[in-house]
C-alpha cells in the first residue's frame, strides 16, 4: 500500500470514527443528564454499570472510536504546526492511540467487570 | 519561501460608497512592500479620488512616485486575475477593490504581494509553483474524441454537469491559494485552485483520466489535508466554493482507497 492510499484510508477511518463518536457523545450526555437528576455517587454509577453488557459494549465502542479518531488528528497537528517528520509524527500519534485504547478499555473493565 | 507577512492588522472594511465624494485634499497613507523575500514596506502619500481602486493607487505610485515599483496587471476589469495582491492583510483583486471599501476613515492601506508564493520583486509573486500544482493535480482534460467525431452530448441538468459548472469559472488568480493556511503549513499541498480544477474534471463525463486524477489529488498533499476552514471559499472573487469540491474529492478518493481502486 503506497503512502497516498494509506493517507486516504486514515482520513476515511477518522471520518467514520467521528460519526460513531458523535452518536456516542450524544447518548453519553443524555444518559448522564438523566442519571444525575437524583444525585450522583461512585457507588450509584457502579450499581448501574456493574455487570451490564449494554454499558460495557457501548463504552468499549466509544473507546475504540476514540483510539481510531485521535491519531490522524494528532499526526496532522504534529506535521503542520510542530513540523515533525511525517513518519515520526505518525508513530507518536499511533502510540497515543494505543494509550487511549489500553487505558480506556481498562476503565471500561473496571466499571463493568471488575469485582 | 513565503511572501512577507503583514505586521499591521487588517483594517476593517467600511460601508462607504465607492463613488461617494471625497475631500480633494485627502490623501491615502500607503505602505507598499519593496524587495523580494527580504525587504520592507515603503510609505507613500497618494491623492484620494472617487471610485478609486487599489490598482489605481499602485499605478499612481509607480507612475508618479516610484518608477521602479514592480507589479502585475492586465485587464483591469476582473477578467484576467493577474493583479491579485494582499491588501490590508487579505488577498484580493486590486482592480476590483475600491479604496473606500478597504482603507477606512484613516486612509491607510498596506499592499503586499500574495502570500504562500515566492516574491519576484515588490508586488509581483512567482506563480509558477501555483500552476505546476494544477499540472500535478492532472488539471488537463483528456478525452478520446477527435475533430472528426460528433460532439459529446452532456445533459446540462445532470448532477455531474451542475457540479462542474459550480467550479468552472476559476481564472487562476491564486487568491484562494494565498488565503489557505494549509498551503502555508504544508508546502506540498496542492491548494484550493488545483483541487477545484480537478473536481470539475472529475465531473466531466467525457474525461478518461479519472483514476489517475483521483490518485493525484488524494492523500496528504491533496484533498485529505484540507481542514475545511473555508478561507478559499470566503475570499474567492468569483464566488466559487473550492471547499465543496474538495469535500467531493475526499469522499471519492476515500471510498476508492477502501475499495482498493485508488
Amino acid at each position: 500500500m503506497n503512502d497516498t492510499v494509506a493517507q486516504a484510508r486514515r482520513w476515511y477511518v477518522q471520518r467514520l470514527s467521528a460519526m460513531v463518536l458523535a452518536l456516542c457523545v450524544v447518548i453519553h450526555l443524555a444518559v448522564m443528564i438523566y442519571a444525575v437528576r437524583g444525585g450522583l455517587s461512585g457507588s450509584e454509577i457502579l450499581s448501574r454499570t456493574h455487570g451490564s453488557w449494554t454499558f460495557g459494549i457501548f463504552y468499549a465502542v466509544f473507546v475504540v472510536a476514540c483510539a481510531l479518531h485521535v491519531p490522524p488528528g494528532l499526526n496532522n497537528i504534529a506535521v503542520e504546526w510542530l513540523h515533525w517528520r511525517p513518519a515520526r509524527a505518525l508513530f507518536i500519534a499511533r502510540l497515543f492511540g494505543v494509550l487511549i485504547l489500553v487505558t480506556g478499555l481498562r476503565a471500561v473493565w473496571a466499571v463493568v467487570v471488575a469485582p | 519561501m513565503n511572501a512577507p507577512t503583514s505586521t499591521t492588522p487588517p483594517t476593517p472594511s467600511t460601508t462607504a460608497s465607492p463613488t461617494a465624494p471625497v475631500d480633494p485634499a485627502a490623501t491615502l497613507q500607503v505602505s507598499v512592500w519593496r524587495g523580494d523575500a527580504v525587504g520592507q514596506f515603503s510609505r507613500y502619500e497618494v491623492p484620494r479620488q472617487a471610485s478609486q481602486t487599489v490598482l489605481d493607487v499602485v499605478t499612481h505610485i509607480q507612475r508618479h512616485l516610484e518608477p521602479s515599483l514592480s507589479y502585475r496587471f492586465a485587464c483591469r476589469v476582473g477578467m484576467c486575475g493577474s493583479c491579485a495582491m494582499t491588501v490590508n492583510g487579505i488577498a484580493r483583486w486590486t482592480c476590483r477593490t475600491h479604496v473606500a471599501n478597504v482603507a477606512g476613515a484613516d486612509g491607510r492601506l498596506e499592499i503586499a504581494p500574495l502570500a504562500n508564493l515566492p516574491v519576484i520583486k515588490d508586488l509581483a509573486a512567482d506563480m509558477s509553483g501555483f500552476f505546476d500544482k494544477w499540472a500535478s493535480a492532472k488539471g488537463v482534460f483528456r478525452g478520446t474524441r477527435t475533430r472528426h467525431d460528433d460532439f459529446a452530448k452532456v445533459e446540462p441538468a445532470s448532477p455531474e454537469r451542475a457540479a462542474a459548472n459550480a467550479g468552472i469559472e476559476c481564472i487562476g488568480c491564486a487568491v484562494c491559494y494565498a488565503s489557505c493556511d494549509v498551503v502555508a503549513w504544508r508546502p506540498a499541498f496542492l491548494g484550493p485552485a488545483a483541487l477545484n480544477r480537478a473536481w470539475t474534471l472529475v465531473n466531466d463525463v467525457r474525461d478518461t483520466a479519472q483514476e489517475e486524477r483521483l490518485r493525484a489529488v488524494a492523500g496528504d498533499a491533496g484533498c485529505h489535508s484540507c481542514h475545511t476552514q473555508g478561507s478559499c471559499t470566503e475570499r474567492c472573487p468569483k464566488h466559487i466554493a473550492p471547499t465543496a469540491g474538495i469535500a467531493g474529492l475526499k469522499r471519492l478518493a476515500g471510498r476508492a482507497a477502501l475499495r482498493g481502486t485508488l
